[in-house]
């Protein structure tokens, strides 16, 4: 009571002589840190008056995996596989936005196959991480059956990522400069067979719940979150959109030929649960639109880049020239030397502004690493959005902002 | 026929046979009833853990086949032994009782919840002369008996000691007792209709049409269909163990066999919801197409076991297919809707009664009790429609929109 009371002003408004005459008083509850409907280890600590929430206090901390000093030790490729575990959902995206801020700071411009690639398997995992996200929500909310609807067709999709990247969950892809490897032959034809896939998912599940007075019942008005709070919140992504605010870095600030693709950003209207829902729904619908426009324009070519501060050289070249040699070791052990400075930029990821700041010391080894990751800031709104809700409600909103612990907490 | 038929009775009569030859005549004439009913007793409760055990292997394969998955597939022919390996693995288990917990209700009330979900199969008309006790006040048992959940509920989540285990106690007394209403004033009309509150009789009273045909069991089966999930904590009435919301709700506590008492209690329950439905609108036992081809195709009692067992698979539809209600929508549901529809649905019943027999009364039953209904209905969600449709009034798919840049 003491801690609810210092932490959350909410707390004084308990009328406790009322409670006193009652003989009743506020129950406390732990959600969390293992609780079936927390996404990850998320504490919310509840202050309840019957089932109604009368005060919810936060607590994160629990997936701390000290991302960004362990980034410090490693070179700039090294830290690649560490970003896979930040939203492990869709981690390739992290891969992306890592690689392009490091090649912002190197001033390293990648091939147009590259970017192609990494513009269709980014769009993939935004897919993917909205149908788990969907999935997982819906489970939540009590319809089982979506969530079989939506994963069967994410494990097609990882069956290409497994040709493609030899991974599954966390592939680790992206190089600075570039990829790891260039496309499978066939890989087109996979990618167009899935989203095929996706859409009649998606529509599967869209006809399940959309008109159902339950799931109606339970999502409209639930969770709701104003436009202005949001922005004063540092919301970004499908939750901010879904409040009404058509702010999405792809279209404000276009990178990747972003601005070349004809592509709609979806808007709420209340933000509220439902709104979350249709919003992930419909950009579902927009990014298989942006996959098939890039898989139309994808260039051939190389996907590393041709600049020898970042790429590995030729193999013919490593293993016969003195200088391709020493420039293979010196890559591998010292990493790509980047110029010191520092530098911040940020990637779409499917919950929001993903952004890297990098700090270099002119080494091959960053000397800071700062995450921006986009769960954050919308976390820090969940008690905002749950209080003086039911804890269903509780337990629907948190599933619908898609918090991703491993990128949380870092 | 007839003597697939009588099987099971014929059975008991055979079993009853070793005691008359072994006892004096006297004294056999004296026990007869207590030897019958034992030998009852005995086969209800090798029926209870046997459908217990298909049901849960039902459950799994039919809402498996509805979520494109396979269910249990390993353990014998299509997982068929599943049920068994689970029940092996239940008694296997460490029942572990918690230092915080009161250890004697924490122990008595897995006990407690299964004792009436098998004593309600007493008044359970099977078939044809398959009747355990055919008690005078049956549906009052049936009332008196499926509450007694309730305080095994409350007895199980106050003992755990267990936040969760405890507003989920809460919950499903908050539910139990207003769906109980509902439920009761459902099988009212029926009462009213068969005369009596023998479950023998209310079967052989809808040998001239089953009553769900009529609007006031049409009314009836869907209040007493629904209340009863409610009341057996089935989707998407299953607030009190949402898994996602409170763990595993009132039995987070248990372990081994236990947590498994509380299983097979749903289980039952749900089973006895949809043969008591199939009892007091479907014709229980009744075999439908009789009396117009004049022989019966099926026995009595695999007429009533089909019978339920479409109306279980409904239930497990409803789990494949519905989100699951908030605790608050549920209450409402109860209270705002089942509840006056169920007392509308007295004088339906009433005025059926009162017409006379023949065409007339199926078309002047039909127009004024269905229209009964359906303004009742829209009387009832009338104002929930008009409050809601303003605010679900928006465009299928969110505004999508050119992006503009925000102002900084």
């Amino acid at each position: 009571m003491q801690r609810v009371n210092q932490l959350h002003p909410v707390a004084e408004d308990f009328e406790p002589a009322f409670y006193k005459d009652l003989h009743t008083d506020l129950m406390f509850l732990n959600m969390g840190p293992s609780h079936p409907a927390s996404h990850g280890t998320l504490r919310t600590f509840v202050a309840l008056d019957g089932e109604t929430i009368m005060a919810a206090v936060l607590e994160i901390g629990y997936l701390h995996r000290g991302f960004e000093k362990t980034a410090e030790h490693r070179t700039y490729d090294q830290v690649i596989p560490y970003t896979d575990r930040l939203n492990y959902v869709s981690a390739l995206m992290n891969n992306v936005g890592f690689a392009k801020a490091v090649e912002g700071l190197l001033g390293v411009t990648v091939p147009d196959r590259c970017i192609f690639l990494r513009v269709i398997i980014s769009e993939l995992m935004r897919i993917v991480d909205h149908l788990v996200c969907q999935g997982a929500n819906l489970v939540d909310i009590g319809a089982l059956t979506n969530f079989w609807y939506l994963f069967n067709q994410r494990e097609k999709l990882y069956d290409i990522l497994d040709k493609l990247t030899g991974a599954r969950l966390t592939n680790s892809f992206t190089r600075i400069g570039g990829l790891a490897r260039d496309a499978y032959e066939g890989f087109e034809d996979d990618v167009l067979n899935v989203l095929k896939d996706f859409e009649a998912a998606v529509l599967d599940v869209t006809r399940l719940v959309k008109k159902n007075r339950i799931f109606q019942n339970r999502t409209v008005g639930i969770g709701v979150i104003s436009a202005e709070d949001a922005i004063s919140y540092g919301f970004t992504g499908p939750c901010l959109r879904a409040s009404g605010v058509p702010y999405d870095l792809r279209a404000v600030h276009p990178y990747y030929y972003y601005d070349q693709f004809d592509f709609e950003i979806p808007v709420g209207e209340n933000g509220d649960v439902y709104d979350r829902f249709m919003v992930r729904f419909e950009e579902i619908h927009q990014s298989i639109r942006i996959i098939r426009q890039a898989l139309k324009m994808l260039p051939g070519g190389p996907v590393n880049s041709d600049d020898k501060r970042v790429s590995l050289p030729p193999k013919d070249q490593t293993y016969v020239h003195i200088e391709g040699l020493i420039n293979h070791f010196k890559h591998i052990y010292e990493g790509v030397k980047v110029p010191a400075g520092e530098f911040y930029d940020a990637t779409e990821a499917a919950n929001g502004e993903l952004g890297f700041y990098i700090v270099s010391d002119d080494s091959g080894k960053p000397y800071r690493v700062r995450c921006r990751p986009p769960c954050f800031t919308i976390f820090s709104a969940f008690p905002d959005m749950v209080e003086g809700g039911l804890i269903a409600d509780a337990i629907s909103t948190l599933g619908s902002i898609n918090i991703i612990a491993g990128e949380l907490e870092r | 026929m007839e003597m697939i038929e009588q099987l099971f009775v014929m059975l008991k009569q055979a079993a009853l046979a070793l005691p008359q030859a072994l006892l004096p005549a006297e004294l056999y004439a004296r026990y007869e009833g207590m030897l019958s009913l034992v030998i009852g007793i005995s086969a209800i409760l090798v029926f209870a853990p046997a459908t217990m055990l298909f049901l849960t292997w039902m459950e799994r394969k039919v809402v498996a086949r509805m979520q494109k998955r396979y269910g249990p597939n390993r353990v014998g022919k299509f997982g068929a032994l599943q049920p068994f390996a689970d029940g092996i693995k239940m008694f296997m288990k460490e029942d572990i009782i918690p230092k915080a917990v009161d250890p004697l209700l924490h122990s008595l009330a897995p006990m407690v919840i299964l004792i009436p979900a098998v004593m309600i199969f007493a008044v359970m008309p099977f078939g044809k002369d398959m009747i355990l006790v055919d008690l005078n006040i049956a549906i009052l048992f049936i009332m008196s008996i499926s509450s007694i959940e309730t305080i095994a509920i409350l007895m199980a989540g106050w003992s755990s000691r267990n936040a969760y285990s405890l507003i989920s106690s809460l919950r499903a007394a908050a539910q139990v007792i207003s769906y109980e209403i509902p439920l009761g004033f459902s099988m009212v009309a029926v009462l009213m209709m068969a005369g009596s509150m023998s479950t023998l009789d209310i079967v052989l009273a809808q040998q001239g049409g089953w009553f769900v045909l009529t609007p006031w069991g049409f009314l009836g089966f869907l209040i007493f269909f629904l209340s009863g999930a409610a009341e057996v904590n089935r989707t998407p009435f299953d607030v009190p163990e949402a898994e996602s919301e409170l763990v595993a709700g009132f039995h987070t506590e248990y372990s081994g066999m236990k947590f498994g008492l509380f299983y097979m209690a749903e289980f039952l329950g749900a089973f006895a919801i949809a043969a008591f439905s199939i009892t007091f609108f479907f014709g229980g036992w009744l075999d439908p197409f009789e009396p117009l081809l004049g022989f019966a195709i099926l026995p009595s009692w695999l007429w009533f076991m089909l019978k339920t067992y479409v109306l279980v698979f409904v239930f497990f539809w409803f789990r494949g297919t519905l989100p699951r209600l908030r605790v608050d929508l549920l209450l409402n549901f109860a209270w705002k809707y089942l509840l006056p529809m169920a007392l509308l649905n007295i004088p339906i019943a009433a005025l059926w009664f009162y017409l006379p027999a023949g065409p007339i009364r199926w078309v002047a039953g039909w127009a004024i009790g269905g229209s009964l209904i359906f303004g009742m209905h829209q009387l009832l969600t009338y104002h929930r429609v008009k409050k809601l449709y303003g605010r679900y009034e928006r465009p299928s798919r969110p505004v999508v929109t050119e992006s503009v840049p925000l102002k900084s």
